[in-house]
């Protein structure tokens, strides 16, 4: 289960519609225990694609998320990006390109008139969807 | 002198969990076969069969990332701090 504080899901969904027309991406750091995960901090990144259809999240954003997470002690548990005409589903080159097993796959699909958020599980190969949960910062 | 080397969450089980390890050499490339040397389970994990930085990473100096630098030639000195993290794309 991935949770959600509410800040971060809307500083999540308004940097995706930023990023139209292209995918948007960014970087969610928390904490985790045994059943579920906690996002906290929201870190935008720049998809370096600047792309509709793919994205690469800029090597120099990764670096500031992961020493800011870790400055706060937290560490980064979740991408996300989106799909701007598809569904809020892992495509195949999300799959072929997740890194960590151990991370949160979060999709933000603007294909309809609201935004739909879905967070996956990507291990080897296989893809496995979790429930997401807005609660209080 | 050794440097410092951070490795990102999923490399950290194939270096004894450790967050941060010490590396020896003057390049990034000579730092990584310290590495393995230390911890052989990282060997395909930071550069590919032909001896380039693997895709799936991105290394810095500091700030910078060795890709904009001189890759596995990259330079480092005593008081850098090397930074291994996942390069993350998609599609």
């Amino acid at each position: 289960m991935l949770r959600l504080a509410p800040d971060v899901y809307n500083q999540m969904v308004g940097h995706c519609y930023d990023g139209l027309p292209d995918e948007a991406c960014g970087l969610l750091a928390g904490t985790v225990s045994t059943t579920s995960a906690k996002a906290m901090v929201c870190y935008p990144a720049t998809n370096v694609d600047a792309s509709s259809r793919t994205y690469t999240v800029d090597p120099k954003d990764m670096l500031r998320a992961d020493r800011d997470a870790e400055s706060r002690g937290l560490t980064i548990i979740a991408v996300f990006h989106s799909h701007t005409h598809t569904p809020a589903y892992p495509s195949p080159t999300d799959v072929a390109q997740a890194p960590d097993p151990a991370w949160h796959y979060v999709l933000v699909s603007l294909e309809g008139d609201a935004p739909v958020v879905r967070s996956y599980r990507i291990v080897d190969g296989n893809i496995g969807e979790e429930p997401v949960v807005l609660e209080g910062n | 002198m050794p440097v410092d080397v951070r490795l990102p969450t999923i490399l950290r089980p194939l270096a004894g969990g450790q967050a941060q390890v010490k590396a020896n050499g003057g390049t990034i490339g000579q730092v990584f076969e310290d590495l393995v040397k230390q911890f052989p389970g990282l060997a395909d994990r930071l550069t590919t069969e032909d001896g380039a930085l693997h895709k799936f990473v991105n290394v810095y100096v500091n700030d910078d990332d060795v890709r904009y630098l001189d890759k596995l030639d990259t330079k480092v000195g005593d008081d850098d701090v090397v930074s291994i993290l996942p390069a993350v794309a998609g599609g």
